[in-house]
Formats: structure tokens, C-alpha cells, sequence
């Protein structure tokens, strides 16, 4: 039943066959899926599933671990992503963390910005005010920070950090943002923020999201991704999935017989 | 019965009540007994030493023998000091700190870059090793380098090399301590934003340990500069301010060695301790400030 795929025209992003290993243990098997431009998907599943080492294989982040073997592909534009260079890759795929991790020596302008320090492009000073004035508008934080904007980023609270942290990600203006529970770090009105903004940020962006939270997957996700023990178990859109789960496993799961 | 018990009891109690006092006298007189080297050497120093310490001391080099020998006879002040070791000092951990730095910087990242691979766990045992090299084997070993094949002669440069081998396995220990200490996730963020590797490490890895490199770099320093033996063997010392590398250079502690073998100049020995001293101290509380800031 890995064969679950819905096959979409023009997808943001193709993932064919993909199996990850770490030491010869299989953490993702053969999971092949479509995922849809302009939404929200969600990858659930219970701890070890391998939904973060499949987010992390989608911008290649996974290949820091050690003794890591890789095999399928995972089509971006028809390109396959592990024969790009990592540096143009990741520049079409922001990233998000588990817990906000802002650069403590940079100030909030430098954050937002680093992408393109880091990288060593310069920008003249008229671009990076409007890149960083953008970015911070489009995560809700402009109005919060337009007064402190060369003080420490580590300075604001933690829901406020991870918003500078998406902003960080959509300065560079990827295509794809990865999430890897974004909110499992923050209290749940600083939850809710970031949860409006990803449904806002959908416009313009697609949202691959890692949630161990299945009521924040039913809120806010587009479609869902089931995995149970390294396979894709079932895919398709949230709402069918949660009022009418084709397979026994996802039912189990979503009424809490395990996970 | 219980009557009993109790007695037994409170004896016992007294007892440990004794006990408990034996030792923490015993704790505190063993303190006392730890620290009063320092504070005598302090006492003792500035006591003798103050008396020379001025803004010639300084700015003037050593004075001959004669000089010194008249000045005792008249029980005046020593003229001259210490400027010339002062400068050979500074050249020295400069060029030191110039050759430590760069390649102990590095090898603390390779070290971090590949826990528990062999290659990184010989290279840091051996760097645990050079740590407990005496510093006189330093020294012949910039001797049979430096002094023989580069600079033929005694040199700055030889000193500057042993010093710097000295300082090496510190600097390392204390990259690789900082760069753990620094959670992953900052590492991961920066190359998630398809940062080369280089720029990971110089704009994101050495900015956040930033202050924790600078410790063990100001440790080093304030390891060196003391040390006598291996500047015997590689700069042997100079009588006026030498800034050629390739050619003998003063230093504080040489100078020290140097006023103690001669008998007429024994009184400039304490206020270049004292110097000395001063130097070493305020290195180690300048760096113990950056390590309480980075916690």
C-alpha cells in the first residue's frame, strides 16, 4: 500500500522512489509522492517514522549524518535534486527548525538578510532594507520590530524568534519552505501566529510541514502525508484523510491507538 | 531499652559533631595553605619591587654592569630597565600568536568537524602530548630548526617558533571545547541557507565562539610569556632593542636570568618580576571575564 499517490500536473515537487538509509537501516522506503503548488502539506506519523529524515532529504540537509545512503530521486523543475549542488538547492528551499534558532551574533536586520551574507552576495543598501522590510512584513513582525531592528535577534521571545526565522528563509524568496515542527518549541498563542502565517504564506509558497501534532495538521494543512515505519503509508487531502482514512494503520493512528 | 538506644545515639552524635568540625577546619586551613604561595609571592615582589618601578624602567634598556655597580656603591637607583626585554617580549608572542593562531584555529575545527574518527583522535592525543613536552626540548627542537638552518643564528624567529609550538595544543583544546559547545542547529541553519562550508565556519561558527576562542588564545599568551628555557636555547637575549626577526632578541623573562647572574643587577630582579607578574595576571583575569561572559 506505498503506492498511494495521487499523480498532480506541474508539481511543486516530485519525490520518486526515495529510500534513506542510516548503517543499512532503512529510515525512509521507496516513498514516491506528488507534492501540490501553493499548499500546506502535512507529513505526520508516530516518533521514528522517518518523516524528519524524508523533510531533511528534500534540501539534502540529511547527508551531514554520517554513513547516510540515498536512493531514488526527487524532482524539482524536472531536475533531480541530488544532482544539483546543495548551494542552488537550498537557495529554492528555506528551511525550518524545531526550535528558533536566530544567529545570536547578528542583529535582527543581519538575520534576516544572512542568506545572502552568507552566500557573499552583496546588495546595496537600498535592496537589503527592502528585502528585509518585505520579509519581515510577510511573517507579521515588521510592526513589532521596525524600532530595534540592529538589536540582537536572541532578544525577542521565542515565537517571535521562529517568525525570524521564516523570515530568514523567505528573504531569499525559495520556492519550497521545509518545516520540521515548527511550533513544537512555542507556547500556544505564539502556536497560533505561526500557524495563520503559514496559511497566509501558501500564496506565494509551498509548505511542507513535519507535524507530531495531528490537530495542527487538521487546521492548517492542504494535504497530508501518513508514514508509519518508514513507508508512506496514505496520501491525500487532510480533510478525507481525517473524516475517512483508507487504511487500518492511519485510522489507528488518528484515534490515538498508537503514536 | 530505649534509654539505651538514646545514649548510643547522642554519642555517636558527638562524635560525628567533632568530626564534622576536624574537617572543615582541615578544609579551610588546607585553602589558606593553597593560596598563601601567591600571596606571598605578590607581597614579597611588590615589596622589593616597587621601589624601581618608574617610567624609565620602562622606556629605557639595560643598564651595563658598571653602571649598575656604581649606582649600588652609592646606593642610588639602578638606572636603566627593561624596555629592550619588553619589546623582544611583545615581538615574540606577536610572531608566536601569528604562527599558533591560524593553525590551531584549524585543527580545532578539524578536530570538531570528525569526532570519534581516528585521524582526529591521534591528532588530538598527540596534541595532548606536545602539551606535556617540556619547554626546553622546545627550545633544542627550534634550536636544530630555526637557529641552524633559517636565521643561522640565534634569533626572534627560534623563539617565537618554540613559543608558538607551546601554544599550539591549547589553542586547539580550546577551539574544539568552544565549537561543541555551540548547538548544531546554528550550523544546520546557516548551511540550510546554502552557505558554503568556509563561510559556515568563518561568519556563523567562529563569531559565536568568538569569546571562547579568545580565552584560550589569551591563556596561551599568558603561558608563554614567562617562559625562560626555550628563549635561552633560540633567542638568547640582547642588550638593546632588536625589531629584526632574524636576529637575537631580549625578552622579560631572559632579562630576569640575566640581572640574577650578575650580582651588581640583583636588585632589578623583583621589579621585573613584578612586571611580569602583573602581565600574567592580568592576561588570565582579562580572559576569565571572556569566559563568564560567554556562560
Amino acid at each position: 500500500m506505498t503506492q498511494t499517490i495521487a499523480e498532480i500536473k506541474n508539481p511543486a515537487l516530485s519525490i520518486r522512489d526515495l529510500s534513506i538509509a542510516y548503517d543499512k537501516n532503512y529510515a525512509v522506503k521507496n516513498v514516491t509522492v506528488d507534492i501540490k503548488k501553493n499548499t500546506v502539506t502535512a507529513i505526520m506519523g508516530p516518533s521514528g517514522c522517518g518523516k524528519s529524515t524524508l523533510l531533511r532529504a528534500l534540501n539534502r540537509m540529511h547527508e551531514l549524518y554520517e554513513n547516510i545512503t540515498t536512493e531514488g530521486k526527487v524532482l524539482l523543475h524536472e531536475e533531480n535534486i541530488y544532482d544539483m549542488s546543495t548551494i542552488k538547492l537550498r537557495r529554492q528551499m528555506g528551511m525550518v527548525f524545531q526550535r528558533p534558532n536566530p544567529f545570536p551574533t547578528m542583529s535582527i536586520f543581519d538575520n534576516v538578510i544572512a542568506g545572502y551574507k552568507l552566500n557573499g552576495n552583496s546588495l546595496k543598501k537600498k535592496e537589503k532594507d527592502e528585502i528585509v522590510e518585505r520579509s519581515l512584513r510577510d511573517v507579521a513582525l515588521w510592526d513589532e520590530v521596525k524600532d530595534s531592528l540592529h538589536k540582537k535577534g536572541t532578544f525577542l521571545s521565542g515565537g517571535q524568534q521562529q517568525r525570524l526565522c521564516i523570515a530568514r528563509a523567505l528573504a531569499f524568496g525559495p520556492e519550497i519552505i521545509l518545516m520540521d515542527e515548527p511550533t513544537s518549541a512555542l507556547d500556544p498563542i505564539a502556536t497560533s501566529k505561526v500557524e495563520d502565517l503559514l496559511v497566509k504564506l501558501k500564496e506565494h509558497y509551498t509548505i511542507i510541514l513535519v507535524t507530531h501534532n495531528m490537530s495542527q495538521a487538521a487546521r492548517i494543512s492542504d494535504y497530508s502525508l501518513f508514514m508509519y515505519l518508514g513507508e508512506l503509508v496514505e496520501y491525500g487531502k487532510t480533510k478525507n484523510m481525517f473524516t475517512n482514512p483508507k487504511d487500518p494503520r492511519t485510522e489507528q493512528y488518528l484515534t490515538g491507538k498508537f503514536g | 531499652m530505649n534509654a539505651l538506644q538514646a545514649t548510643t545515639y547522642q554519642d555517636k552524635s558527638s562524635g560525628r559533631i567533632w568530626k564534622d568540625k576536624f574537617i572543615q577546619g582541615l578544609v579551610i586551613f588546607l585553602s589558606v595553605v593553597t593560596i598563601s604561595p601567591i600571596a606571598l609571592i605578590i607581597y614579597k615582589l611588590f615589596v622589593e619591587g616597587y621601589k624601581q618601578i618608574s617610567l624609565g624602567f620602562i622606556i629605557e634598556n639595560t643598564p651595563d654592569t658598571f653602571a649598575a655597580m656604581t649606582a649600588v656603591a652609592n646606593d642610588e637607583r639602578i638606572p636603566g630597565g627593561i624596555a629592550n626585554g619588553l619589546v623582544g617580549t611583545l615581538l615574540m608572542i606577536v610572531l608566536a600568536s601569528a604562527i599558533a593562531i591560524p593553525v590551531g584555529v584549524l585543527t580545532g575545527i578539524y578536530l570538531y568537524e570528525n569526532q570519534g574518527k581516528m585521524m582526529a583522535n591521534l591528532i588530538r592525543n598527540i596534541s595532548d602530548i606536545l602539551q606535556g613536552v617540556p619547554s626546553i626540548v622546545l627550545g633544542l627542537i627550534s634550536y636544530l630548526w630555526i637557529v641552524k638552518h633559517v636565521t643561522m643564528g640565534f634569533s626572534a624567529l627560534a623563539g617565537s617558533v618554540s613559543l608558538a609550538i607551546m601554544m599550539l595544543p591549547m589553542i586547539v583544546r580550546s577551539t574544539e571545547e568552544t565549537l561543541k559547545m555551540i548547538p548544531i542547529t546554528l550550523k544546520e541553519a546557516a548551511l540550510a541557507l546554502g552557505a558554503p562550508y568556509y563561510k559556515v565556519i568563518l561568519k556563523v561558527l567562529i563569531p559565536t565562539g568568538y569569546s571562547g576562542l579568545l580565552t584560550g588564545i589569551l591563556l596561551g599568551i599568558s603561558r608563554i610569556l614567562g617562559e625562560t628555557a626555550p628563549l635561552m636555547l633560540t633567542a638568547l637575549g640582547s642588550s638593546t632593542i632588536n625589531l629584526d626577526v632574524t636576529k637575537p632578541t631580549s625578552a622579560v623573562p631572559l632579562l630576569i636570568w640575566e640581572f640574577y647572574n650578575d650580582p651588581n643587577m640583583i636588585g632589578l630582579i623583583w621589579s621585573s618580576s613584578l612586571l611580569l607578574m602583573a602581565f600574567v595576571l592580568t592576561l588570565n583575569i582579562v580572559s576569565k571575564q571572556f569566559a563568564a561572559k560567554r556562560r
